[in-house]
Formats: structure tokens, sequence, C-alpha cells
């Protein structure tokens, strides 16, 4: 079956099958930053924006991506990489491999809230999971990048 | 003299990129025509194979190969990357006729894609004759089922391995006369504890790709922790010469431990040997959790006998180690729960530590983070804080009388090793400021079912294997000047790549731009065995120091030469090499040569490749130490239990490190705070568990529960740093260490809240309202 849709901008009608995934279908487009993890909705890797929010793209059809507008890390290199600078800066980046996720839903998060608490950013990211970092350094850097930096 | 490099804030060089989702790992770069390898896997616990029928599967348009345990090579081998020779038993074949856990490999199928692939499994038909399974180690030694019946078993080493009884490995140690010094003592404390299996769950699951080259060499790129380790175990695997395996390392996604043993490369090796076509395997989560490795579980029985006074005397050590089916990484672990807690204390005048690691018909257990010493800190340093209630005494007070300074040497060290460096006691003194461990004491009821709790614990790991661990480094000065660093260090995420970019550096007086960092590719890297066994900074960092100390000298030599002045009155800077008369003291007082003559680093690099030089300046190095220095960190716990639920919310965790030197402050603190964390999802949340008939039940995210951002409380890192007279500019490790205080400090903060001592973990709400309701009824 065929899909039409946006992705980072540009229209496409790709080929799918109807049993595809998001996430599978976008790599093998060459969308790389897209990371599976869990196949099961849980840890956040595969995060992209479909129509501005954020979602699992691990476990949804590519067939539902007709007609909507997906967002993927490619897609938003000069923020992302406002951010990265900022969380690198930290080190808290660590193995990378759940960054991409994790930067789809912070950038999402600084669109959605204002002046977010430390509760309300823990609780936007909870689930991006990581493995590496005990999560304090990404706390750090969100802080820094949001402008947030009150101590509570 | 003043660092300009160490001990700097800096970014990881591959951050940027990673941040920012560029193609970086294993299946970023795989041939997207590479064929998919799928596992069919086997549903019982122990079971052989009668027959396999694949004829309706081979019909499947799309499918390429497959392959049975009558196909394949009947070496065996062992997946451990531990070291050469390995000292984990060869006890595992490609595919065996005899499958030993619900997991193990019963067929290879390669097909075009993935859905092809998966499909094929399910039309081939297997029938087998289902055994009796052993699944509870303690009923392991004697059990009527042989896990490896097998008479073809391979050891390099004598390693105490009873076959017969499922056991694979026996350690005995034992100092002076435990029975006598018992008797002396006037406090004896006792405690069985459980820590139990605990998965990895790294981010990027295992994987490897695999292709031909056009010299007729497997290239294996792999996920891995251990490439040179894994390039002998594919050459022994497939029964191919070793010049025909090459390991090329990417970017990784986290291993933890989890990635130095080899998981499913040698299927996707074997598929490309057979089929000259590239292949590629990921494990899925499900596979990464079930058919992988895990922490060892184990069973430690603790008797610790101190004086009055509460100086420790005697530490007797009963440790059973559940292997699962095979080998991987049996012993070593077993010894190192002695090794990495023992030496903590130094007045004892007895130990005893008897060792048992036994197969299981379980998911393997293997190397993971703390690697034996996490489990023996659970039971050692939880037994230490029961005697502290026993005497009376403040439980830090008691590790401040007792814990190995500098000079020092411990029972369990027979060779006399005296400790190089320790900054334990300040690390205890600063965390106690940090958690407010005077003013808030031990209890506090700050709500009418809430009760708050503190609790604290020390340990100790190694940096790097005393006599075993080596690393070589290679730096070479390029035609332009600048700098090419190959090592064999392999950065599975924490920044290795970056701390030797540092460490060198600073050698060669210039700044890290100038330096490229090349890691890692068998046929180019020098030799490393890989990140493990804390090594990174210690060992692979001494590496880097020595060859840029060679290259440096060499600079100096050939610009002496140059400039036909004397090679003590030559400088090394960023650009040049300059002539310095009378370097040293008298530079300072203005009677110097006023017109120093000196030859820029461009001029020289190109002097050596070309023209009139022709000598390339390369540095090279190899490092090996015989001894392993310990790093320590002192761990402090608060934790808010709910009296009605049995809830423990971790309120916050204090980690005071001695490393040695911190290389770079941020990428140290983020191991220790990830090391905490995952100290925190053992004593709180992960449980690797199974059923009845053998098959686990902790298969997903859903059923094991890593920590959130919400589960962790805040974790408060601090550093006391000592200086080790044998690290790469006074530094020790920190990647292991870090994971080992979180399970008793917290278990102890719980205790002191509500009185519950738990020793099996984790400690899960239900089990703590249980046990709570048990003791008060």
């Amino acid at each position: 079956m065929k899909i039409e849709f946006t992705i980072n901008g540009k229209k496409a009608a790709w080929d799918v099958a109807p049993d595809d995934l998001l996430a599978d279908t976008l790599r093998a487009h060459g969308f790389l930053s897209v990371k599976k993890a869990c196949n099961t909705s849980c840890c956040g890797l595969c995060t992209v924006w479909v129509d501005g929010q954020p979602t699992l793209s691990c476990t949804m059809l590519s067939a539902r991506a007709n007609g909507k507008t997906i967002t993927t890390l490619e897609g938003v290199q000069m923020e992302a990489e406002e951010f990265a600078k900022i969380l690198t800066s930290e080190g808290a980046e660590q193995c990378g491999f759940c960054s991409p996720g994790f930067v789809m839903n912070v950038l999402a998060m600084k669109k959605e809230l204002k002046n977010p608490t430390d509760e309300e950013i823990i609780h936007y990211l909870t689930g991006n999971l990581c493995r590496c970092t005990g999560y304090m350094g990404q706390l750090r850097a969100v802080k820094t990048y949001l402008g947030v930096n009150s101590a509570q | 003299m003043s660092k300009k490099v160490i001990g700097q804030k800096k970014p990881k060089i591959d951050g940027m990129a990673l941040a920012t989702g560029k193609p970086a790992y294993t299946d970023d770069i795989a041939n997207p025509n590479a064929l998919v390898v799928k596992l069919l896997r086997s549903p019982h616990a122990f079971a052989r194979i009668k027959s396999i029928d694949t004829s309706r599967a081979e019909k499947l348009d799309g499918v390429e190969a497959f392959f049975t345990y009558k196909d394949v090579p009947q070496t065996r081998f062992t997946l451990a990357g531990q070291s050469n020779p390995e000292v984990s038993p060869y006890d595992r074949l490609i595919l065996d006729e005899l499958v030993r856990y619900v997991g193990d490999e019963v067929a290879i199928v390669a097909a075009t894609d993935e859905k092809t692939a998966l499909k094929a499994l399910k039309l081939i038909k297997v029938a087998y004759e289902v055994l009796d399974p052993v699944l509870d180690f303690e009923q392991a030694a004697d059990n009527p089922t042989v896990v490896h019946p097998e008479d073809n078993v391979h050891l390099n080493f004598e390693i105490g391995m009873e076959k017969s009884k499922n056991i694979v490995a026996t350690d005995i140690q034992v100092v002076g006369d435990i029975d006598k010094e018992l008797s002396k003592c006037d406090v004896v404390t006792e405690g069985v504890y459980y820590p139990q299996a605990q998965a990895h769950a790294m981010m990027e699951t295992y994987r490897a790709y695999t292709y031909m080259d056009p010299f007729g060499q497997i290239v294996v790129v792999s996920s891995t922790q251990v490439p040179f380790h894994l390039r002998r175990h594919v050459a022994r695997a497939l029964e191919l010469p070793m010049s025909k395996v090459r390991v090329i390392k990417p970017r990784i996604g986290g291993g933890f431990g989890g990635k130095q043993t080899v998981s499913g490369d040698l299927f996707a090796a074997f598929v490309t040997y057979k089929t000259g076509k590239p292949a590629k395997i990921i494990y899925d989560r499900q596979e990464t959790f079930t058919c992988t490795t895990s922490r060892h579980a184990m069973r430690l029985k603790v008797r610790i006998g101190a004086d009055q006074e509460g100086f420790i005397r005697v530490i007797d050590l009963d440790v059973l180690s559940d292997t699962g089916a095979y080998g991987e990484h049996a012993s070593t672990v077993l010894g190192c729960v002695g090794h990495y807690t023992l030496p903590l204390y130094s007045k004892m005048r007895a130990i005893r530590f008897v060792g048992h690691a036994v197969y299981t018909n379980k998911m393997p257990a293997g190397a993971f983070r703390g690697y034996g010493a996490t489990q023996g800190t659970f039971a050692l340093e939880s037994t230490i804080n029961k005697l502290a209630h026993e005497l009376g005494m403040d439980p830090t007070e008691l590790r401040l009388k007792n814990i190995i300074r500098e000079g020092e040497t411990a029972l369990h060290w027979e060779d006399g090793t005296r400790l190089g460096s320790t900054a334990l006691d300040r690390c205890i003194r600063k965390g106690k400021e940090m958690i407010g461990w005077e003013e808030k004491g031990l209890r506090r009821r700050v709500g009418p079912h809430k009760v708050r709790g503190l609790g604290m614990a020390v340990t100790m790991q190694g940096s790097g294997i005393a006599y075993i661990d080596t690393a070589s480094a290679e730096i070479r000065l390029n035609d332009m000047g600048d700098y090419v660093l190959m090592h064999g260090a392999t950065d599975n995420g924490m920044g290795a790549d970056t701390i030797l970019a540092q460490m060198a550096a600073e050698v060669l007086e210039t700044e890290m731009d100038h330096i490229i960092v090349r890691s890692l590719d068998t046929d180019y890297s020098p030799y490393d065995p890989g990140s493990y066994a804390s090594s990174g900074t210690y060992v692979s960092g001494s590496a880097v120091v020595k060859a840029a100390e060679n290259l440096k000298v060499k600079i100096l030599e050939e610009a002496a030469h140059y400039l036909e002045v004397p090679v003590g009155e030559v400088e090394l800077t960023k650009e040049a090499v300059h002539w310095v008369p009378n370097a040293g003291e008298d530079r300072l007082n203005g009677d110097a040569n006023p017109k120093p003559k000196a030859v820029s680093l461009v001029e020289l690099a190109e002097r050596s490749v070309l023209g009139s030089g022709k000598n390339q300046l390369v540095g090279q190095a190899t490092f090996g130490s015989e001894i392993s220095p310990p790093p320590y960190v002192a761990g402090f716990a608060e934790v808010e239990v709910d009296q009605e639920t049995g809830k423990v919310d971790l309120i916050q965790f204090v980690a005071v490190a001695d490393c040695g030197t911190v290389i770079n402050p941020n990428l140290a603190r983020i191991q220790v705070e990830g090391g905490v964390a995952q100290g925190i999802g053992m004593a709180l949340y992960e449980d690797v568990k199974y059923d009845k008939q053998g098959r686990m039940l902790s298969d997903s995210f859903m059923q094991y529960k890593i920590p959130t951002r919400k589960d962790v409380g805040t974790i408060r890192v601090a550093f006391e740093e000592s200086y080790e007279p044998t690290g790469p500019f006074g530094a020790k490790s920190v990647g292991e260490v870090v994971a080992n205080t979180p399970a008793p400090a917290i278990t102890e903060a719980v205790y002191n809240a509500v009185g519950v001592r738990v020793t099996d973990l984790p400690i899960t709400p239900e089990k703590l309202f249980m046990r709570m309701s048990e003791q008060n009824s």
C-alpha cells in the first residue's frame, strides 16, 4: 500500500506493507536517528513527532502516517544542536543511543511547558529510559536549556 | 606542574554526533542488503533434539540458509571475553544437540528480510526429548541432572570443576585460624544473603553485522566490549585461522559488562562464512533479556567476628554462585566476590573464603559491572552494619576504625602488596556531612505512617586485572603536524576515547583538537583486551601516557638534531619545538639567547615523512601492572518507608568516590550517577524471574523494571581525590566501584526506618509489607 505524508517538511509517497511499523519504515528510508530498543512502547528511544506530538514510532503502524506530518531528529537539527551542546557539556549523552528519542521529547517539552518545575520536567520525560546516566546530568542539562535553574 | 587538559570538563569527542542522532552504531552502518539472521530457540529448559524438519521453511521465498547442530564445527569454546587464554570453560558449540535453557539456540535461519526469517522460524518442526532440568541453584550440586554430560569440555586452567556434580568452579582461600580467632571474638555476627540476577538492560541491544572482505577475511562489526577476544572466539568456533577474522567496533549503545560476553556475533559470522554474503543479527529486547547473560544470582553466608572495641578480626564468607547453563565468567566472578571485599578491612587475623559456582538450566550469568564485588559488598557490608548495631557503634565509626590505610596490607593479599592510595576515610566523612548523618539521626518519623531511615556502606574495586591486563597504544605525528592516537580501549559510551585524548594532549602540550582518536579495528588498533575490569583509565590510560611520552622524546630529539642544539635545551609547545638555552631555571633570569631558534611542528612533521627526514615519528607503549589499585566509594542512602504499603521511596543517595585524580570531572560524575542508579535498581526494583518450568517471566521492560527518572530520588556525588602513584596522572578506575553501595546502604536505611532487614533483593513493597506484618504479629 502507498502512504502519502510529510517527512521533515518534504512531501513523500512510500510503499509500505500493512503490518510495517513506522520506526522500521523510517530507518529503512535512511532516517537512522530513530532507534528501537524495546518494541513495547516502554523506553522512548523511537520518539518522533506526528503532527507535532511526541509519538512512539515502534508501535505505530506506518499506514497510520498517511496524511500526517512526521518529524524526526534529522528534521530539527538546529534546535537539536542547541540542546546537544548543553547536554554534552554535562557529559549526559553518554552512550548516546537514547539521545535521539530523548532530545525529541525535550524539544517538544520546550514548546509545551513554560517554566516547568523539576517535578514537571521529570514527569514529562519519564517515558525516556536511560541506563547510563542516572538521569541527574540530563536534568541539569534540561534545566539549563529551559533557563529554569532555580534550586528545588 | 599545573595541568592544562587533565581535570577539565571536556565534552565527549563523539558527543555532538551522538546527541544529534547521526548514524554511528552497528545497525546504522550495516549493509542494507545484508541477510537477516534469526534464531530458533528452545522452549524447554533441558532437552535433547530428536529431529529437526526444515523442509517447509526451506520452500519459503527469500530464505537463503538454514543450519542445525549437524552443520556446525565441533570445537567447543566460551563466549566470555576475559583473558587470553580464557579462564571460563570451553563448554559451548555454535549449536548443540542438547539444549540447556529456555532460549538456547536450536537452528539458524538467514533470509533476505526480517519478516521472511521470522516466518521461516515458525515453519521449522522440532521433536525434543524433554529432560528434567535443574532450576534451583541450591539444589544443583549432586543433582541427578547433569547440565553438561559431554566429555569434551575444555579447560585452560584448573578451576575446581566437578562437572558430574554441576560444579563449574571452586575457589577456596584460608588465611589464619578461623575457629581459634572466632573463639577469641567478643561478638560474632552472621547473615545469609541472596542478591538476585540482574539484567544489564543497556539501551542498544546485542547486534553484529558481518561480511567477507576482498582478502577472504570475515569482518565482524560488533556492539562489543571485547573486540580482540571476540576475534579469537570467532576464529576458534568457526575453526578458521586467526588472520581470517577482523573485528570492528563502531559506537556502542552501552554494555555494563553484558557485551563482555559474546552474543549473536557467531551466528552471523557463520552465515557469512557459509554463504559468502553479508549478514546481520539484531537481538530484540526479549532475546536480550532471555538469551544473553545477567548478573550472577548468589547465596552468601557471612560470619564476622569482632572484639568489644570494634576491631574486625575475622571474616568468613561462603559463596554459592548460579552461573546458569554455560560457564562464562563463572570462576572469575566468584573469585572477585572475595578479591574486592576482603581487603577493605585491615585489622583482621583470619579470613576464609569458600566459593562454588554451579551450572543450572537457566540463562547463563556473565560479567556485569561490579563483577562479584556487587554481590559480595551487599553481603559483607550488610553484616558489618548488623555488627555495628550489635556493638552499639555508629557504622561510620566502625568503618573508620577498620578500613585499610595507605601503606597497609590486607590479609587477603598474600603477596604482601601495600596499598598505594586511599581517601576512603575522607569519603566517609564527606558523605556523612552531605547527607546530614548527625543532624537527622538514623530514624525519623515524618508522617503518621511514614518513616525515614539512613544507611551507609563502603566498597572497593580494582583498576584492571593485576599481572594479566595489558594495553598498547600508538601515537603518530602526522605529515601536517597533527597526531593520530590509536588505542584498543573499547569505548562503549563512557568516554574512554575522550579521556585518553585528554591524557595524550596533556603529555604532548597540545589541544585535543589536534589529536585524531581511532579505535577500534583489530587489524589496525594495538592490542587491548577491551573495556572491562575497570581498566580504561588506569591500564589503557597508562599505555597512552607512555606512548605519548615516547613520541615526545622522539620529537624533541628530532628537533634538537634539526636545530643543532642539545636535546636538553628544547621544549615542545602546541605549535613548535623551541630552543631554550639552559632550559629551566636560567631561562627566567633573562640571560637566555634573545632570539631563540624554533622549528614548527608542521615543518618537523613534514620533514619526518618526506625530503631529508625519512623517519616518521611514532610513539608506542605497552602497559601492564602487577597491582590493581582499588578505587573506593562511601555510599549513603536516605529512604522513606510507607508503613501501610511497604513502599520504599529513595529520597537521596550520596556517593563520595575516590578514583584517584579525576581526569574529567563531568564524565567521572556521570559514571558515579549512572552506576548508583543501577545499584538502586538492584536494591529496589530489578529481578530476573523464572516460572516453574524455567521460562523467564521478566522478558520485557513491562515486567523487568529498570529505574525511570522518577525512581532514583536525588543522586548527589562528590569526589575525594587520592593520588595513585602507579596511575596515569595519579588516576584509578571509576566504572564499576560505583554500582556496589546502593544495595547494602538502602537495605540498612530500610532497617533503620522499620526494623526489617531484607536479605533477598529487591526490596519490593509486598516483600517489605509482609516482613513488617510478620514482625508485628
